[in-house]
């Protein structure tokens, strides 16, 4: 590709105002307990994430935990020794708010927005229910059976029949192979094991309460500590066992008869936050697929139209980071379409990127960066993220800084150890009647049948 | 109780001016983050597709992002992408828009590329075949290769409605697509994609009088073209039932959407509000009606929605549209059951009224949405831009919690007298085919 050619008419940008830096206040309660508050101006609303740490404490017992964790995030919400679920749902909705609660293999997060007015009445209520959640019988069967009812319905989407296969083949015996929580696991699930479970590992020490908006910091410091010196259960937070990955050869093939796309998707280790190669990686992924002015779209949906829209990321969990690509393309261009990606990949890791490609893909991440921490809610998702990693909350600055001097040969030897084919394990979830003989000209192909038929 | 402030977004001032070549311009500056949005909302969606042409207006929007006379494929993400910003466009029932986020800096880029494609976009062979293919990709993963692909937006609007506006695949049938031409998309752009059919609005950071001299700069030169008259869609309200059954081969359980025929989104408002708190009371969060009865109480449902517009968004659409409830339910439970539980609870609103706490809470909740949308600068550049073209009124974006707030509970009353079983539309959705 040569340099961007800009034609005299195109207008050059002017010069960028910096945006301005939130402070963050932090403080730890005697609990253990550390809040970090950030005033913020824009609209008259607070956003509220709390973080505990949730992790399996072995690999052994990691279904088990994933079942019962989706379900206690459900029904957290069902009642305590005062108030019944509906009036917790009024409570909260009164003051704008509604509390969402959510799991994965690192962490369980209560989140919501809600009016300033709201901020005491609304921590009162979470305190209440850290501290005396009552999981009632009868009504955490119901909650139980439902997600149930609901996992069976993810289940069915290809996107994430993909999503899991990968996890599985990339993560064997380790938590993060889970994608999903079992069905069976989760039927098995009762009330006195989500007391026990929230018992000793709903606690303070290691959590991480996050406050963003209209708010005065030493006021709200004061508000929460109020409402949440109660919480004072004792016990120690499980962080997410480390991760030795092996990378897999080959294509597995998730047979999905019937189906009219195939979902490819690659995967392989990144580097965490916290590694200086970071930055040269996040740049490379995206010049090869990261956002729509990369190669991989200009190539397999621009050029072939064989995908509407092929990407790639790095994600980031406690204890590995991945760079993972995903395409859905009609089924009968399944191997040109690999190929094409496998191509990109190997171009990249094999030739230099150009400055231009560079620029862009800088000022893209920088550019985005800013604009997805410019509101309450996307500061303190953004915020209780990097804090419940073990970051600073001036991550972010220092990461721009780093993004700054990334140079040419940075990305091309990124590139060359995190986006090498080799570097990847690859699935496919597909019609392996019409698709495994060509895959099977790139890679050797195994077929399992975890896919239901299209 | 808190009340909703009427200053709420209005703190955003409204400037409005008209080029001689009729495209109507919307700013609305807030300094507070060095951010600009920048939209063109042409009047021109789904509905005014016309028969044999299924898609089309969703097809012509990828179209638009092929180039235009002064800038080659590919280019207007790069020079949108390489300056920090964010784009992307949308096909909606009654308009098709386009925008950017991007650091201020980037502002004239953004409204160079905009009065380009205004002006001129590259409507090539090879860029509609192209297309065509990534359209039918889109389709694709959005319907033929998942469960519940498309419900019920695809296929309860042919039960619900009568004419060929409101009932045809807005997503297009691959016939359809695959048969359009060079010269369907000329046509096309020639007869809707006027300057005189279209509104640009601009939010953020920006000062008035320069962002002003801008847009004239660069939009004045486009020609002023014929205007389409606006089309009716609206429709004779519904007498009767109407049913369907679509077979599912991808689902595990069933669905159910029912839809009723709601006031005129803009010829009767104020009737409306109450309709939109109604959807609100009936299903938004735990304390609510529906997520009461049919998931806590009776446990006869996984999943429960009801909401009004096409899409989920009220205030961009206008007549005719639904008020939809939506549920998806195990298999051991019949649709009839479900549907008679819906019926029931939204006849006791019609019965007995709601308590004023209940409706306002209901508003605080609403209020606290619609604020976090405006804390972005691309959401309320939006909002704003879909009020101007639908309402004729951005201001009415920044007013809606407190108009919302103001809505009595016999308002809401009214509203669900409105939601009549024996005009209900109804789609089943039943799993058919080897799915476990």
């Amino acid at each position: 590709m040569t340099a961007v050619q800009e034609p005299t008419l195109i207008p050059p940008l002017g010069e960028p105002r910096p945006h301005p830096t939130p402070v963050a206040a932090e403080t730890t309660l005697p609990n253990g307990l550390r809040v970090v508050v950030v005033p913020r101006p824009g609209v008259p609303l607070v956003e509220l994430r709390l973080r505990v740490p949730f992790a399996a404490s072995n690999a052994r017992n990691a279904g088990v935990h994933a079942a019962r964790g989706a379900v206690l995030s459900g029904a957290v919400l069902l009642g305590t020794q005062r108030h019944d679920q509906t009036d917790i749902a009024q409570l909260l909705q009164g003051h704008g708010a509604e509390l969402s609660v959510s799991t994965d293999a690192d962490r369980l997060v209560f989140g919501t927005t809600l009016l300033p007015g709201g901020l005491g009445p609304v921590l009162e209520l979470l305190a209440e229910l850290l501290t005396g959640a009552s999981y009632p019988a009868g009504q955490v069967d119901g909650e139980r059976d439902r997600l149930a009812e609901r996992i069976a319905i993810a289940r069915s989407q290809p996107g994430m029949i993909a999503r899991s296969a990968l996890a599985a083949r990339r993560f064997g015996a380790h938590p993060y192979a889970i994608g999903l929580p079992d069905a069976d696991l989760v039927s098995a699930v009762r009330a006195p094991a989500l007391r026990r479970l929230h018992r000793e590992r709903v606690v303070p020490a290691g959590s991480i309460l996050v406050l963003v908006g209209d708010l005065d910091p030493r006021a709200a410091a004061d508000t929460v500590a109020a409402a949440l010196e109660g919480w004072t259960a004792t016990g120690k937070a499980v962080e997410t066992p480390p991760v030795g990955e092996q990378r897999v050869p080959g294509i597995e093939l998730v047979d999905r008869p019937g189906a009219v796309q195939s979902n490819l998707r690659l995967g392989g280790l990144a580097p965490s936050r916290t590694d200086p190669e970071l930055p040269a990686l996040r740049l490379a992924a995206m010049i090869f697929g990261g956002y729509f002015s990369s190669r991989l779209v200009e190539n397999i949906r621009e050029r072939r139209g064989y995908s509407y829209s092929p990407r790639s990321a790095v994600e980031h969990q406690r204890a590995a980071s991945s760079f993972l690509v995903e395409a859905d393309v009609a089924t009968e261009v399944t191997g040109p379409a690999l190929l094409e990606t496998l191509y990109e990949l190997g171009r990249m890791s094999l030739t230099p990127v150009t400055e231009a490609e560079l620029d862009a893909a800088r000022r893209y991440i920088l550019g985005s960066m800013a604009l997805s921490t410019s509101t309450h809610a996307g500061l303190a998702s953004t915020l209780s993220a990097l804090l419940g990693v073990g970051l600073p909350a001036d991550w972010l600055t220092t990461h721009q800084r780093d993004l700054t001097e990334v140079t040419v040969e940075q990305v091309q030897a990124a590139a060359a150890r995190y986006l090498a084919p080799e570097a990847l394990t690859a699935v496919v979830v597909g019609d392996a009647g019409r698709v495994a003989a060509e895959l099977g000209t790139l890679a050797p192909v195994t077929v399992s049948g975890g896919g239901d038929p299209a | 109780m808190t009340a909703a402030a009427p200053e709420l977004t209005l703190r955003h001032p409204i400037e409005r001016f008209t080029l001689d070549n009729g495209l109507r311009v919307v700013l609305a500056p807030d300094r507070s983050v060095p951010v600009v949005a920048v939209s063109v909302y042409y009047d021109v969606g789904m509905r005014n597709e016309p028969e044999g042409r299924t898609g089309f207006a969703h097809l012509f929007e990828h179209l638009m992002f092929q180039g235009s006379a002064n800038v080659a494929k590919m280019e207007h993400a790069r020079l949108v992408q390489a300056a920090g910003g964010t784009f992307n466009g949308s096909t909606h029932q009654d308009y098709t828009n386009y925008f950017e986020a991007l650091p201020s800096e980037a502002l004239e880029r953004a409204l160079f590329l905009e009065a380009d494609r205004m002006a001129a976009p590259a409507i090539t062979e090879e860029n509609l075949r192209n297309q065509i293919d990534v359209v039918k990709e889109e389709i694709r993963v959005n319907v033929l290769n998942r469960p519940y692909g498309a419900f019920p937006w695809l296929q309860l609007p042919q039960v619900a409605f009568e004419t060929f506006a409101n009932t045809h695949d807005g997503y297009g049938s691959f016939v359809d697509l695959e048969s359009s031409t060079v010269d369907d998309a000329t046509d096309f752009f020639s007869r809707y994609y006027a300057p005189g059919n279209a509104v640009l609005c601009i939010g953020g950071d920006l000062d008035v009088a320069e962002t002003e001299k801008l847009v004239r700069r660069w939009f004045g030169p486009v020609p002023a073209r014929h205007v389409p008259p606006l089309p009716h869609t609206g429709e004779p309200s519904p007498t009767t039932v109407r049913t369907a059954v679509v077979e599912d081969a991808l689902a595990p359980a069933p669905a159910l959407a029912i839809g009723w025929r709601v006031p005129d989104p803009v010829g009767d408002f104020d009737s409306y509000l109450g309709t939109v708190l109604l959807a609100e009371l009936l299903s938004e969060g735990d304390a609510s009606r529906l997520e009461r009865r049919l998931i806590h109480d009776d446990r006869i449902a996984i999943a429960q929605s009801s909401y009004v517009g096409l899409f989920g968004d009220p205030f961009d659409v206008r007549d005719a549209t639904l008020l939809t409830t939506q549920v998806h339910h195990p298999a051991a439970v019949p649709a009839d059951r479900v549907m008679a539980a819906v019926h029931e609870e939204i006849g006791r609103i019609a019965q007995d009224g709601v308590d004023p706490a209940e409706l306002s809470r209901v508003q605080a909740r609403i209020e606290a949405q619609l604020l976090q949308q405006a804390d972005s600068v691309l959401g309320r550049t939006l909002a704003f831009a879909a009020a101007e073209l639908v309402h004729g009124r951005a201001e009415l974006a920044g007013e809606l919690a407190a108009r919302l707030a103001a809505v009595s509970p016999e308002a809401v009353r009214t509203a669900a007298r409105g939601l009549d079983p024996g005009t209900a539309a109804v789609l089943e959705l039943r799993p058919a085919g080897g799915a476990r």
